[in-house]
């Protein structure tokens, strides 16, 4: 078999940057030209690093493997501050309902510093297999160091479907994954079944800003990967006495090359949006910056999150971290209390998908009429107070 | 620093409707624009060139159309532009996408920083900034909110959104960074642009132009088919509330518990 990475002789020039950025000591240099020795595992590091363009990765023949070899379906155990992520059991809801049409098992790659506890915690929720890589020196914003340890070992234990979270760091790290696999990736899944006699994995996906949904299929590619979108699906609870094996991989682990410098959390209670049941947003009818006092009052009052339009956040009234629609934040919430937004079709892109929509707004015309599953038309400066006065009761 | 800013053009959804009968998007008589995310990727990389020097170039893969966009990139400040396109491009999912555009800054050579946005809002996937940096064997950071510095010694340092804050990261050039809109106010093209944009050359790049394996591109690299497409339920319109404001809300948080929801009830469960 052909090397698949090789050095381009006569573009070369010896400057051993590939040396130092190499986590393998996999390249050294020989009369002034790199060589790449067996210890190389294709990383692509030294290839990013050259100047010269003098470092070729040659990847497989594009065609689809021997889909027979891979079977089970395998979920990306995303964990934050010591916390699995919530979507995480999401995702295992739905491996668990795809294992009753496909009949597989369910594994689950953890990797990171001290994560034990996570994998027990993944075998109480219903998954029969944790492939764990447990060290200090993986950082939870490091999706370079990551998505290496996650290829490597998707590559080795061949699952026919592998999911992740529609999160920020799933968003970055899986296809980044798909990209060194070269294998099929849908983003932001709300929807996934198995599809007739193949056995497929069917992901349904919204797009267009949930203007139309696509259903996607990766017949000859193995895994088929997806992102789930954070709070479409439901929770997996606990499977009383449910046993896993947990399998502790010792895989070399490459040099970050990204560096945490600082996290800096904001407000939990009212920013987190992705996270939020409940959520209360204001727009341009609020006119004026200080009356989203009002709209936080209210979210405290029912324990939810503020969300803003983009005309309210372009006029500085709030920091963009607030922002629901189309160039912000997407979200799926219990309850989406939109007031004082008129509704434009790049705000609805952003909470169509919450179970219920309540719009309060003085204009009886305004568009979020037509998505709202309840609403008030009046003055919000007299609904949302009365709102919160007869809650509190 | 030499700086490459990917940009897709899209259809304007401002304008996009939804034929009634049919229940599909119609797209016909819908302006294409510069994914607005992109804006927000030029508008850094020029203001990267302003503050550092270097040049700054738009790249696209598309059909031969995006070329507009492209000139729009230039009326905005770009330096020079470059169209990757050829019918063996198309129906490429992101993965055949990244692995194109990929080769095409290869082809430009020398890149310092790529820029993205963080997702286009016709697909609204993401995929093809990772991928790209894949590709190109770079580190990529997404959801950039602000470039803080680029040092002397190639180091950049850069916030990142996340869900429940930011982070700050620091790493060495070359890099791809995906922005958010948060990250600055994209200008309006000057006169001086306009002009430089209907004089500008723009290169048009086919397959055979570009070092690349030809079962890696298109519909034939693209390990992902749409089954199907179709258009969601459209909401029935809901229940609007009648009366004096107290009854209305009355009505309000009486639906919402009636719907299993503890409004109100259980508190500080967020």
């Amino acid at each position: 078999m052909a090397e698949p990475i090789r050095v381009i002789l006569d573009k070369c020039v010896g400057c051993g940057l590939c040396l130092k950025v190499c986590a393998y000591d996999a390249v050294s240099l020989v009369d002034k030209k790199a060589v790449i020795n067996e210890r190389c595992t294709v990383c692509g590091a030294c290839v990013g690093v050259c100047r010269y363009d003098a470092i070729e990765i040659e990847r497989r023949p594009f065609k689809g493997q021997d889909v027979e070899n891979y079977a089970g379906i395998c979920l990306f155990a995303e964990h934050r501050r010591g916390k699995l992520s919530s979507v995480v059991l999401e995702i295992i809801g739905a491996a668990r309902e795809l294992k009753k049409e496909l009949d597989r098992s369910i594994s689950a790659i953890l990797v990171g510093d001290k994560v034990q506890g996570m994998a027990e915690e993944l075998v109480a929720f219903g998954v029969d297999e944790v492939w764990m890589v447990e060290d200090p020196s993986i950082g939870d914003f490091d999706e370079d160091v990551q998505s290496d340890l996650v290829t490597k070992i998707l590559l080795e234990k061949k699952p026919e479907i592998f999911l992740g979270g529609g999160t920020i760091l799933g968003r970055s790290l899986l296809p980044r994954v798909a990209a060194r696999i070269l294998t099929g990736l849908t983003a932001d899944c709300t929807e996934l079944s198995i599809d007739g006699d193949k056995k497929l994995l069917r992901q349904t996906r919204p797009a267009f800003g949930g203007n139309i949904m696509a259903t996607i299929l990766c017949g000859g590619h193995r895994p088929q990967m997806a992102t789930v979108r954070h709070k479409v699906m439901k929770e997996a609870q606990a499977l009383a006495g449910h046993q896993g094996r947990i399998e502790k991989l010792d895989l070399p682990i490459l040099k970050p090359r990204v560096e945490v410098l600082e996290f800096v959390e904001e407000k939990m209670d009212t920013v987190n949006l992705a996270e939020a049941d409940f959520i209360v947003s204001g727009g341009r009818g609020l006119k004026d910056p200080k009356n989203f006092a009002l709209i936080e009052e209210l979210a405290r009052s029912i324990g939810g999150a503020v969300g803003a339009s983009r005309a309210a956040v372009d006029a500085g009234w709030i920091p963009y971290s607030h922002q629901v629609g189309q160039t912000g934040k997407t979200v799926n919430p219990t309850i989406y209390i939109a007031c004082g937004i008129s509704g434009a079709i790049q705000h609805l892109a952003g909470m169509k998908g919450s179970d219920i929509i309540v719009a309060i707004n003085s204009d009886p015309s305004a568009p979020i009429f037509t998505t709202a599953h309840y609403g008030i038309v009046g003055n919000l400066f007299e609904v949302v107070p009365e709102m919160i006065k007869q809650l509190k009761e | 620093l030499k700086i490459v800013v990917c940009i897709k053009q899209v259809p304007d959804t401002t304008n996009v409707r939804i034929n009634p009968e049919t229940n599909t998007l119609m797209r016909e008589g819908v302006d294409s624009i510069i994914n607005p995310f992109d804006m927000y990727a030029l508008e850094e990389g020029i203001r990267l060139r302003e503050k550092h020097g270097g040049s700054v170039i738009a790249l696209s893969m598309g059909p031969p159309q995006v070329e507009s966009a492209l000139r729009e990139a230039i009326s905005l400040g770009v330096d020079e532009a470059v169209l990757l396109s050829d019918r063996a491009f198309a129906g490429a999912d992101t993965l055949a996408t990244a692995y194109t555009l990929a080769r095409g800054i290869r082809k430009i050579g020398k890149a310092d920083v790529i820029l993205m946005g963080r997702q286009a809002i016709d697909g609204d996937t993401g995929q093809v900034g990772p991928g790209v940096a894949e590709n190109l064997g770079l580190p990529h950071i997404t959801e950039i909110r602000k470039i803080e510095e680029i040092g002397e010694d190639k180091s950049i340092v850069v916030e990142r959104l996340l869900e429940d804050g930011y982070v700050r990261l620091k790493t060495s050039l070359p890099v791809l960074l995906t922005v958010v809109k948060e990250i600055n106010e994209p200008r309006l093209p000057s006169l001086k642009g306009k002009m430089a944009a209907k004089k500008a050359e723009i290169p048009v790049w086919s397959a055979a132009d570009l070092e690349l394996d030809t079962q890696r591109i298109g519909l034939t690299g693209s390990p992902t088919q749409v089954m199907k497409i179709f258009t969601p339920p459209r909401p029935s319109g809901g229940k609007i509330f009648e009366g004096d404001v107290q009854s209305t809300v009355a009505q309000l948080i009486a639906a919402l518990r009636d719907a299993g929801i503890a409004i109100g009830q259980k508190k500080g469960e967020a």
